[in-house]
């Protein structure tokens, strides 16, 4: 390594704070070339005035007076402040952060296809239906499953749509004695709680020494309460459920369902069907498995796809085709669907985007995702474990995705995985996940995906080994990390104590 | 190999450091019963050159109409500005701020957008949105019942004024949640809800008030609320945001009349930038008032300042929610609909309050233009005497053929309201936004005309 760290490097870079837009604001200014034109003579009785006083807006609007130009700079000097994966590796565990590719976005994004409207007749937009209805056909294929509806706009919502589905279809056998959900220990937050918004009481099965559902815990948990079980396989610790046919001659004896949530798709994409492992009904999170963008934190799309059992429950709409001709299905022809999960259609251009990966991906494609995400990870895994860190499941294979814990290092030298994470950003990297699953101590949960090099690769396990080399000899430094952003370790007590929301005119 | 860098001799060296003989390897763990032959079904892939022909052949033969649907999206002009900021790579390609050292970008832009949308509705506080205004509203109605606590009762008063969509999706949404939802009726006269039917409902934990409601009808809010107030129920309001650069906000609702506004805000965010899109994606926005935040659902930005004292932006008030609260959160919600709130943060940063009003106030305008047009048109009739935003119930001979007609002439002509609301009989919601000119006004009415009045096929419309 050079003698200066990349902190000091990248000290003197350092971009300057941004002030708020509306610490920019002038009295006058806006972007007056895209103001409505005032009515020219309009009729007195065409005017607001002709609407009842006591309606209308009397308060100021706290909005911004910014030129174009002052706001166009303002939001592009924003995007600077951000790391995202057109310009830094984003191995972040569990959120299968690979390329967007542009396409996607472009050609979600013509004229003609922003300017439908969500209830323009079908014979308005078949070109559009089609683009889903295959899309629903290709689901069907990798899942394994009978039917798919686009329906649900996040993971989030997929699984509220899939335990939505259980319970109506244990209601509609009469069978109300079915309370309670089981989720793993390790499972995401978004389970449990999808779990209680469906009514359900939550029960958590351990997880064994190697990884895996502990068995004889969930035999003694399944009776006739039990409605179903929520599993992500590959698991949240990176490791295949490799008792997963068990656990089904388990759950279904006991008259369960079993759910998969989708987060891992990635990970089995072209190699194993959930369908054919015994699953019931599952979401996949279309932001990750099929590449649309995660925009911040959204928009996702979460499809959800069901068995033979369980298609006539899925919420609406969902494209059919007759003949020729594309349609929706509504309430009258699935009566026993769970419903409407939003206004119009889910998030149909996320839908459009994935459509058109699909599309360039093709069978083979799709079958190579899974291979290259799991030998960029097993890669990662092993160069990692040489480097001198500890693995959480050293026995295993990794899926697309390990978990490296740093419980040792912090016990020698101070430096939590926060620490590390934080410094990761000094050298240009985005942080892998941290202290999830909450099962490993000090852990790091990280993947690669296969869009991947290499020599990315290398380069990131050339930064683990340079602040793992810094935690023992200068710990200070990861520890007040990072240097290099444009604003260093932010205080969160602060924020939730202060609860500063909104700006307000001082 | 498409979106995959790696050649034969970076697979050989990787397989050879992981100490495998294959990639077949690495899936050794998976029971060998379960491993998948084909994926039949799947097309053969195809490279970007004719994927982009095969979306442009179809975009195309979908083509382009003169738009006056409205019901819950509406086409408004957008800067070219703010979609080519919202999908530069450092926006698009980010995810969630959890380093929130690495995300300043996101977290500020979702700081202002709350700032603002807190503004336009009246409220103190603002999460960083939900999915959809619908979804939005199913959130609201449980926040509320959370709000009342366990003692109070689960009712809530649903106008039927509400989109028909909006009620179903809470439906769905509140289903499992041992919630009595009562629809309320609306006068058949001026399409504003009955307040006096009100009164039959004792014991409300909420009442909903659409503003304008589905029938573009600006309701009459301050009664609705002190109704509610007077009762002890939450009022939720669910409101257009561009709107609210003209009408009274939320916050400010039956004030007058003692009562001290409404307690959450929800609603529909596309009219701020989003592009139609076939209905996504766009996002709801959540306001409330400041006593009610730590029942509020969704992520949340917090200013904070850093190990220096600068300031700097956070995701707070998370232990409301799901990674830290599992079974217990206030929602499942884990994302937001960032890139849409991105854009919409820059379309109110360039419009501004004047900006906003005036293609607020145009569109009004327009929509009364319209109405003096039609109206003149023999057999066509204003449904409601209530007054409107930029949305109108129109009464027509055979609403379906009618529509289909202007379709003919491309010519996107309203929605049939048949199925919402037989009992309105023959009507369509017809809207007109700041997009449309005189021009545009003058061949609907023509074409509308025509399509009632049978004129020959063959004979020539304006274009």
């Amino acid at each position: 390594m050079s003698d200066r760290t990349p902190a000091q490097i990248a000290a003197g870079s350092r971009l300057p704070p941004e002030p708020l837009i509306f610490e920019r604001s002038q009295r006058g200014h806006g972007a007056q070339a895209q103001f409505a034109a005032a009515p020219a003579a309009a009729p007195a009785a065409r005017r607001a005035s002709a609407l009842p006083k006591q309606l209308l807006r009397e308060q100021a609007l706290a909005l911004p007076e910014v030129s174009e130009l002052d706001a166009l700079r303002h939001y592009t000097r924003l995007s600077q402040r951000n790391f995202s994966i057109d310009t830094h590796f984003y191995p972040l565990g569990s959120c299968t952060m690979k390329y967007n590719p542009r396409a996607c976005n472009s050609l979600a994004m013509l004229p003609q296809l922003l300017a439908q409207h969500p209830l323009a007749p079908e014979q308005a937009r078949q070109g559009t239906l089609a683009c889903w209805h295959e899309l629903q056909e290709m689901l069907k294929e990798v899942t394994g499953m009978a039917g798919v509806s686009l329906a649900p706009m996040a993971g989030a919502q997929g699984e509220f749509a899939g335990v939505a589905m259980i319970r109506a279809y244990h209601r509609a056998r009469g069978d109300t004695a079915r309370t309670e959900i089981i989720v793993p220990d390790a499972a995401h937050g978004t389970n449990p709680a999808t779990a209680a918004m469906c009514g359900f009481s939550v029960r958590e099965v351990a997880t064994d020494a190697q990884g895996n559902v502990d068995l004889g815990a969930l035999r003694a948990m399944v009776g006739p309460q039990t409605a179903g079980l929520m599993l992500t396989n590959p698991s949240t610790l990176g490791v295949f459920e490799r008792s997963i046919q068990d656990i089904e001659r388990i759950v279904h004896p006991a008259g369960g369902l079993l759910y998969y949530d989708g987060a891992n798709f990635n990970a089995i994409l072209g190699k194993v069907k959930p369908g054919e492992m015994g699953f019931d009904v599952m979401h996949m999170n279309l932001h990750k498995t099929f590449s649309t963008p995660h925009g911040g934190g959204g928009p996702g799309a979460g499809p959800v796809a069901a068995n033979e059992r369980l298609r006539k429950f899925l919420p609406l709409p969902v494209v059919m085709q007759d003949h020729l001709h594309y349609r929706w299905l509504n309430e009258r022809d699935l009566p026993d669907s769970i419903g409407r999960l939003s206004a119009f259609a889910g998030n149909a251009g996320v839908l459009l985007r994935a459509y058109v990966y699909a599309r360039m991906l093709g069978r083979a494609g799709m079958q190579r995702v899974a291979d290259f995400a799991t030998l960029n990870a097993n890669y990662l895994m092993v160069e990692l474990r040489k480097a001198g860190f500890d693995l959480a499941f050293p026995e295993r294979r990794a899926s697309h995705e390990f978990i490296v814990t740093l419980q040792r290092l912090k016990e020698e030298t101070g430096v939590t995985a926060l620490d590390f994470a934080k410094r990761l950003l000094d050298y240009g990297i985005h942080a892998p996940t941290i202290y999830f699953p909450l099962l490993v101590k000090e852990c790091l949960l990280i993947e690669p995906t296969e869009t991947e090099s290499n020599q990315t690769l290398d380069a990131f396990i050339a930064a683990m080994r340079g602040i793992l080399d810094e935690a023992r000899t200068q710990a200070e430094l990861v520890k007040s990390a990072p240097h290099s952003t444009p604003v260093r370790r932010l205080d969160e007590v602060k924020a939730a104590r202060d609860m500063n929301l909104v700006w307000r005119r001082e | 190999m498409p979106f995959i860098p790696h050649t034969q001799e970076d697979i050989d060296s990787m397989l050879a450091a992981i100490g495998a003989a294959g990639i077949d390897q690495l899936f050794e763990e998976i029971p060998a019963a379960l491993k998948t032959g084909s994926l039949e079904r799947v097309p053969a892939g195809m490279n970007e050159m004719d994927i982009a022909r095969l979306m442009t052949e179809r975009a195309e033969s979908d083509g382009r109409y003169l738009n006056f649907l409205g019901a819950g999206a509406y086409e408004h002009h957008i800067p070219a500005a703010v979609w080519q900021i919202a999908t530069r790579g450092e926006f698009y390609s980010a995810y969630t701020p959890y380093q929130a050292e690495a995300s300043q970008g996101t977290l500020q832009t979702l700081y202002e957008f709350q700032s603002m949308i807190a503004s336009l509705t009246g409220l103190d506080v603002a999460n960083a949105s939900l999915y959809d205004g619908a979804s939005a509203l199913g959130e609201a109605i449980l926040m509320a019942v959370r709000v009342k606590g366990d003692k109070a009762p689960r009712r809530v008063l649903l106008p039927r004024t509400l989109h028909p969509h909006y009620r179903a999706t809470v439906k769905t949404m509140v289903e499992a949640q041992n919630i009595e939802i009562i629809e309320v009726g609306f006068e058949r006269a001026s399409g504003r809800t009955e307040i006096t039917a009100l009164d039959a409902h004792q014991n409300i934990a909420a009442v909903v008030v659409p503003q304008p409601n589905f029938f573009g009808v600006l309701e009459d809010v301050d009664a609705l609320t002190a109704w509610a107030h007077d009762r002890a129920a939450l009022v939720i309001a669910v409101v257009n945001p561009l709107s609210l650069a003209l009408l009274k906000p939320p916050g400010r609702w039956g004030t007058e009349k003692g009562a001290a506004g409404a307690d959450i805000s929800v609603g529909e965010g596309q009219p701020l930038g989003v592009p139609l899109s076939n209905g996504g994606p766009y996002f709801g926005f959540m306001c409330c008032k400041k006593e009610l935040v730590r029942q509020m659902p969704g992520r949340v930005v917090g200013a904070t300042t850093d190990a220096e004292g600068k300031r700097g932006f956070v995701l707070t008030l998370q232990a409301r929610e799901q990674h830290i609260r599992r079974s217990k959160a206030t929602s499942n919600i884990c994302t937001n609909q960032g890139l849409a709130v991105t854009a919409a943060t820059i379309y109110m940063a360039m419009l501004g309050a004047a900006g906003m009003r005036a293609a607020a106030l145009r569109s009004h305008e327009n929509l009364q233009a319209l109405l003096q047009r039609v109206s003149a048109i023999d057999g066509v009739k204003r449904v409601f005497s209530g007054p409107a935003f930029h949305e109108a119930v129109l009464n027509l001979p055979a609403a379906d053929a009618t529509l289909a007609r202007l379709r003919a002439d491309r010519i996107l002509g309203g929605l049939n309201l048949q199925p919402y609301y037989p009992e309105l009989g023959e009507a369509i919601l017809v809207c007109a936004t700041e997009t449309k000119n005189e021009h545009d006004i003058e061949r609907y009415a023509h074409c509308l005309n025509d399509a009632l009045h049978g004129v020959e096929e063959t004979e020539g419309h304006p274009t």
